[in-house]
């Protein structure tokens, strides 16, 4: 049996806890946030490390990146004929499109797509939020670091694969 | 003499410009802090001090509308007879011992409630005149509400006037002793309550509610108008606390109350707004129903009940 009323008291108390309780808010344009590793803000591109397998562009939900490439003949000193190799010409992300489900990055096989937390390229004009490659290879100094392993998470793939193959042999 | 008249005038005119603000800011400020906010922040540079000066030129810019079915001078009228009332009751509450009141009135008491219940006029008024339909149902919940709650704030106010046997409300703060705080308890209650009522302040906003009558009778007013009516809104909140100060807490009473009487009952009136503002925050609405079971079968028993107490102790100590 409860006493009639102890809801409005304990509604009381609560804001009452909250006042005296200082505010965690950060002012943004005053303080940067705080944001937490691997924040999706914008997409960089690491060009050197793409090699046009087209596999971002295709698995894009919404069809946001655009890819022109063209083939250039290598020739490789004592190779018996020329080798053939994929020369990015476009490479565009178009931010008014994109949904950061963050796809193009788990899938590209090379590493060349990474997370960047800043988030401040709003626009005045929606064209401009096609970024070109230029563009995304300049967020690429935005890029942290890769967070360390969570202590308390499970073990790394690599690490269990090793120690399996230990008590294996 | 004409001086003396016109400086008291002057003084209130003062508080009454500037005590609604200073409720309003802390409001604003109070308000944000429970929800685990910062408030305004920007306006004045220091934490926002200047925000509500902002508004009031904002409101000041706004284009003033008036509904083409509108009942227009009885639209444009209702914000002054909101406001004006509150600008007369604190011409009559006691701000320290002795002589410290705007005007010391004989039947002071009397002269609050009748005044107050002005209020509920300005409410009809912008209500019916708006020519709205979202304004009328307000407007009549206010009506319902008003007039219901109008009994138990007269009924408790007769208490501590039967208590200190004089209607002055100087002389019912200069009757006032510690101990009535428990022997008024009841009364104090009730008073504050149907006090939150009378002014419509959550979770007695019925009349407002915003989430089912959009704005209820404020709906179709814009502006100064918007303005005047919300400014009465936060005088409201001044004046109910002030009276609930001077009334049941004692008003000037307290240590020193010679040389500081001024500055307790401007804390106990703050302290009593801070209530008003906290009771907002964490509060719901009352339906319709319960509003009105609240008053008929809560407070105005209440009320009765502490007058027999009241009458009954008098008679004792007589």
């Amino acid at each position: 049996m409860s006493i009639p009323g102890a809801g409005l008291g304990k509604g009381l108390a609560v804001t009452l806890k909250t006042l005296v309780t200082p505010s965690t808010t950060q002012q943004y344009p005053d303080v940067a946030p705080e944001l937490p590793p691997r924040s999706r803000g914008v997409i960089a591109l690491r060009e050197e490390n793409c090699t046009v397998c087209m596999l971002c562009s295709r698995e894009c939900p919404d069809w946001c990146i655009y890819i022109d490439s063209h083939k250039e003949e290598v020739v490789v000193p004592g190779a018996a004929r020329p080798r053939q190799r994929n020369v990015l010409d476009r490479f565009d992300i178009d931010f008014s499109l994109c949904m950061y489900c963050g796809i193009c990055i788990e899938v590209c096989p090379f590493d060349a797509l990474y997370w960047s937390p800043e988030f401040e390229y709003a626009e005045y004009d929606i064209r401009d939020l096609m970024h070109d490659k230029d563009r995304l290879g300049e967020w690429m100094a935005t890029v942290p670091p890769p967070p360390p392993h969570d202590p308390l998470g499970e073990p790394s793939k690599e690490e269990t694969a090793v120690a399996k193959r230990a008590s294996a042999s | 003499m004409t001086w003396e008249l016109i400086l008291r005038v002057a003084l209130v005119a003062v508080a009454f410009l500037t005590l609604p603000l200073l409720v309003g800011q802390t409001e604003h400020k109070v308000m944000a802090h429970m929800q685990a906010r910062l408030g305004p922040m920007y306006a004045g540079a220091f934490h926002g001090w200047a925000q509500l000066i902002a508004d009031g030129v904002k409101f000041a810019q706004k284009e003033d509308v008036t509904p083409r079915a509108a009942d227009g001078p009885v639209f444009r009228l209702a914000p002054a007879v909101a406001l004006l009332p509150y600008l007369l009751v604190l011409l009559v509450i006691p701000l320290g011992p002795g002589d410290l009141v705007g005007q010391p009135l004989d039947v002071g008491l009397f002269f609050v409630l009748a005044v107050v219940g002005v209020g509920v006029i300005a409410v009809l008024m912008a209500a019916w005149a708006s020519a709205n339909k979202y304004s009328l149902l307000g407007g009549l919940r206010a009506a319902a509400q008003l007039l219901g709650y109008e009994l138990p704030f007269v009924l408790s106010a007769a208490s501590v006037a039967m208590a200190a046997g004089t209607l002055s409300l100087p002389g019912i703060v200069a009757a006032w002793e510690p101990w009535w705080l428990l022997w008024q308890l009841p009364a104090t209650i009730v008073f504050f309550v149907s006090g939150l009522a009378e002014i419509r302040r959550p979770p007695f906003d019925m009349p407002i509610a915003d989430s089912e009558l959009v704005f209820g009778y404020l709906t179709e007013y814009t502006g100064l108008r918007f303005a005047f009516f919300l400014l009465a809104e936060y005088v409201g909140i001044v004046v109910i606390s002030a009276l609930t100060a001077a009334l049941f807490l004692g008003g000037w009473h307290g240590p020193w109350a010679e040389s500081v009487g001024w500055l307790w009952m401007l804390l106990k009136t703050g302290a009593v707004a801070f209530v008003v503002i906290w009771l907002r925050v964490s509060w719901p609405r009352l339906r319709e129903d319960q509003l009105q079971r609240l008053c008929w079968l809560v407070l105005v028993p209440l009320a009765l009940a502490q007058l027999v107490l009241t009458a009954g102790v008098r008679v004792a100590l007589s």
